[in-house]
């Protein structure tokens, strides 16, 4: 074996990225890993607040702790970590992968049998938005916000509105107010929040921030810097209500708008991607639709939390360590229209899926859900719930090798509704 | 009666405290830590603060701290002046103490990150 030769190359080294790369190692494979950054811990190194851990230390911990934590894990197995490395190219040739990096060293080439695409997701910006008027400085995405605060220690904004409540933007609104700055209301266009309950509670509500439904920004205002945006009411459709404008004075507008899986790589490819996650199309073994390309953690489906992504990301790793190219067997995972995605969304049945972890979010909030598993129309599954949200990703745990299915078999998940659906408060 | 949402685990379960006589009686946790949060919000509501703290190193400029235990939630804006007060000139690491028992209120302010260690 040449040293630019392994069995399994792992993209990104954040949350995802560490946890697949530790396992694939325990699993036995010859594993490297290439991040472009210089430091190793993806996002979770601007992310000092805590809430990280619960599930995978049993521990509250902050983003830096959580990261390091894992970054100790992969140090002590001495796997070898390309930083300030970015990947430009992947070809695939004969079943194996030769990857093209570009570092300060200068374009090296590593030849892998399997990948793990660890790339996480990234902010939708302004533009994607489509919000109107001049372009002065003052209009930050909720991570760039954070990147200027946690690490540079420079406060970007004195007095500011933010637009979408994810939970970075709920998070940020926290974080300027205790730095000293205004902050004076957080604007979500849909009728309900997009972030995790406790967010809305411990970071607006604890500190008097107010959060208006249904209201979003349609005009900026400023020359060089911001000097205020108008904000308007939004119908049933998220379309501005004529009249309802008004202008708020503010030097930052912070946007919390979404995230999406960063997949250009796993496109290059030729990866299917799902139109519902916006990342891959992958089997209970996080094996995207090209044989020996694996994908996890945020780069798959946006997760609420980090341990998620740690364990999705884990059993990518010990899957890649496993890979041998038997050919697959397919079999779908059919989620029925209350679901706002689901997955994996197929099987491969040739292989075990005794403990496979489905994730899943709702389309809308609904009260007493019962999912329902089924084959070929036959319940073999249930599980309540007494309510469900989209902002908050749910998980169970099925053996699926006890249902003999076959590649004919219809696999559906329904919701059935008791309560009907019930908007948030 | 008062609603709340428990902040102790992502869960977020919706909490009902009900009081009658002194007694407090709680419903919608999942667990005894939603109990002990409900009865913490009426009587003495506590939070923990994460920030940063300037440090003497250029290539460093902030370093990421919380508190060791929490402290009350009517005092985390003069506890941010303590520590927006500081400098920390040495390179410590992740668990060592910056402010030891901040405004005596139990609670040290800790680095919550080996940055310093690892960037020099």
């Amino acid at each position: 074996m040449n040293e630019n030769t392994y069995d399994v190359i792992v993209i990104g080294g954040g949350p995802a990225g560490l946890a697949a790369a530790v396992s694939a190692r325990d699993a036995g494979a010859g594993v490297l890993l290439i991040e472009r950054e210089a430091r190793l811990g993806g996002i979770l190194k601007q992310c000092i607040h805590d809430g990280f851990g619960l599930l995978r230390f049993g521990e509250k911990l902050s983003g830096p702790e959580y990261a390091e934590r894992e970054i100790d894990e992969l140090r002590k197995r001495n796997i070898p970590a390309k930083t300030l490395t970015f990947v430009t190219k992947i070809e695939k040739e004969r079943g194996r992968f030769r990857v093209h990096a570009v570092s300060r060293d200068g374009v090296a080439v590593y030849e892998t049998a399997a990948l793990v695409l660890a790339t996480g997701c990234r902010e939708r910006t302004a533009k994607q938005v489509f919000i109107h008027g001049t372009r002065p400085s003052g209009i930050f995405t909720a991570g760039t916000a954070q990147h200027f605060t946690n690490l540079l220690g420079e406060l970007p904004a004195k007095k500011c509105v933010i637009l979408g409540s994810g939970d970075i933007g709920l998070i940020m609104a926290r974080r300027l107010t205790l730095e000293g700055a205004q902050v004076l209301g957080v604007y979500e266009a849909k009728p309900t929040p997009s972030g995790l309950t406790r967010n809305l509670h411990q970071c607006l509500y604890d500190y008097d921030i107010p959060l208006y439904l249904s209201h979003t920004v349609t005009r900026v205002f400023g020359a060089d810097r911001l000097e205020g945006v108008e904000i308007a009411e939004v119908d049933e459709n998220m379309r501005p209500v004529e009249g309802t404008g008004r202008r708020v004075d503010c030097d930052a507008l912070i946007l919390s708008v979404g995230l999406i899986p960063e997949n250009e790589l796993a496109e290059g490819l030729g990866v299917e991607i799902d139109p519902k996650t916006k990342g891959p199309v992958c089997d209970g073994q996080c094996m995207t639709s090209v044989d020996g390309v694996f994908s996890c953690g945020n780069a798959l489906h946006v997760n609420d939390l980090a341990d998620y992504v740690s364990e999705n990301a884990a059993a990518a790793g010990k899957a890649a360590a496993e890979y041998r190219r038997i050919g697959r067997k397919p079999a779908r995972l059919n989620a029925s229209e209350e679901f706002l995605y689901l997955v994996p969304q197929r099987l491969d049945l040739n292989r075990s899926n005794a403990g496979t972890t489905v994730y899943f979010r709702s389309r809308c909030d609904y009260n007493n859900a019962r999912l329902v598993l089924s084959v070929d129309g036959k319940e073999v599954f249930s599980k309540r719930y007494a309510f469900l949200r989209p902002p908050e990703m749910e998980r169970l745990e099925l053996n699926f090798d006890a249902l003999g299915l076959t590649e004919r078999s219809d696999v559906r998940f329904t919701l059935e509704l008791q309560g009907g659906k019930e908007r948030a408060q | 009666m008062k609603e709340t949402v428990c902040i102790v685990c992502p869960r977020g379960c919706k909490l009902r405290i009900d009081e009658s006589g002194g007694d407090l009686a709680v419903t919608g946790n999942a667990c005894r830590r939603g109990r002990d949060f409900a009865v913490s919000e009426l009587k003495d509501p506590r939070r923990t603060i994460c920030t940063t703290v300037r440090t003497a190193f250029p290539e460093v400029p902030v370093l990421p701290v919380r508190l060791s235990a929490e402290i009350p939630k009517a005092r985390i804006f003069d506890v941010m002046r303590e520590i927006n007060a500081v400098t920390v000139e040495s390179r410590v690491g992740r668990g060592d103490i910056i402010i030891k028992d901040v405004l005596s209120l139990g609670a040290d302010v800790i680095a919550s990150s080996n940055l310093l260690k690892e960037i020099q």
